[in-house]
């Protein structure tokens, strides 16, 4: 499953970072403590956060992700924006919250235990 | 005819330099999570015992108890500076000290105008906003334990605005510090200085905690409870105990320095 297929099944919409829309996405993760997702999020995650900071991003390409989804109708700063473009990272948007998104992520089958 | 006044002048500079000892970071009663013995009177009270020299008064995203500080400090003959811990979006904690209590008030009204919530004093704590005489004036109704909805950056950029300085909280904590909720320190962001908690000496704070890098460093009690302060203090070599002297120390400007910080 790529970011694209992500974005059209669940109904995201792309704040930035179009460009990354092809990336696999293999796992995912949620968090909004940056300390510890920069220690555990695994690569090729889609990560759920509700943090619209810039560092985010720094955050992603550390660990390699496939995306961010921005939640709980959160909005992502403009520097935030900006660098997401530049290092085409999918920004992603999601009005509900984490939970919700990553039950239907899981049953989707990304991040199966199997 | 130069030389001899202007090696009096610089002498005279240098005889004026002294150590002032500081603790930047202390909450007052108005703070919900706050000791009800932490009225502004006490407060002074504690610290002259302590031997500080200079305290700042820095409550939960308000400064409607530094006015009384401010007025004990003077009578007392310790310095008090202005200022406030005010909560971002990110959920970082934030000192921001003011040279005045005008300055300190226009950035509570910026605050208060991006702080959503009321307190249940049941749930969070009461915040007691009191005179320099212990009289209870009242309650505060806002949620002053919440986030502002205001960015990091806007936080340092009005503070600047005001002529104040900025020092990023207890960053050697996994809680609301800058680089437990950020990761690191964001390179677009101008703060004057980082503030490590009791936990770690100060001389060993920028090989301890990762992240600080090159930022100026103190340590302050972050008091709640009367016995804290003095718990640790920050030594600065400085001209007299006022903002605009410690934000030479902190550029390190002019003999004005923070000591023991290497």
């Amino acid at each position: 499953m790529t970011v694209k297929d992500v974005v059209e099944k669940f109904d995201l919409k792309v704040a930035a970072g179009q460009n990354g829309l092809d990336r696999e996405v293999m796992d995912g993760y949620c968090g909004d403590l940056l300390s510890e997702i920069m220690g555990n999020a695994p690569a090729g995650c889609v990560w759920m956060t509700v943090q619209g900071h810039q560092n985010i991003v720094a955050v992603a390409v550390l660990r390699e992700m496939a995306a961010i989804v921005i939640t709980g109708g959160q909005t992502p700063d403009d520097e935030t924006v900006q660098k997401a473009d530049q290092e085409g990272i999918p920004i992603l948007q999601y009005p509900d919250s984490s939970f919700r998104l990553a039950g239907r992520l899981f049953s989707a089958g990304v991040g199966s235990v199997e | 005819m130069m030389g001899p006044s202007h090696l009096l002048f610089s002498l005279e500079n240098q005889t004026l330099l002294k150590t002032f000892k500081a603790d930047l970071h202390i909450h007052s009663c108005l703070s919900p999570c706050s000791d009800w013995d932490m009225s502004p009177k006490k407060i002074v009270h504690k610290s002259l015992e302590q031997h500080l020299d200079l305290i700042a008064i820095c409550d939960h995203n308000t400064a409607e108890n530094v006015a009384a500080a401010l007025r004990e400090g003077a009578r007392q003959g310790i310095a008090v500076l202005p200022g406030m811990e005010i909560c971002s979006r990110e959920e970082v904690h934030l000192v921001a000290l003011f040279n005045t209590i005008e300055d300190a008030l226009k950035m509570q009204e910026y605050v208060y105008a991006h702080l959503p919530g009321e307190n249940q004093p049941e749930v969070f704590g009461h915040q007691v906003v009191a005179d320099e005489h212990d009289h209870v004036l009242g309650e505060n109704p806002r949620l002053l334990i919440g986030a502002t909805q205001l960015s990091l950056l806007e936080i340092v950029e009005k503070t600047h605005t005001l002529g104040g300085i900025c020092i990023s909280s207890h960053v050697d904590r996994p809680s609301y510090s800058l680089i437990g909720q950020l990761g690191f320190i964001p390179e677009n962001l101008h703060l004057d200085a980082v503030e490590v908690s009791y936990r770690v000496p100060l001389e060993k704070a920028p090989t301890e905690v990762a992240g600080i890098n090159d930022y100026p460093c103190v340590t302050s009690s972050d008091a709640h409870f009367l016995s804290d302060i003095g718990k640790v203090w920050t030594e600065f070599i400085l001209n007299a105990p006022t903002l605009e002297e410690i934000r030479l120390a902190l550029t390190e400007t002019d003999g004005r320095k923070i000591l023991n910080n290497t």
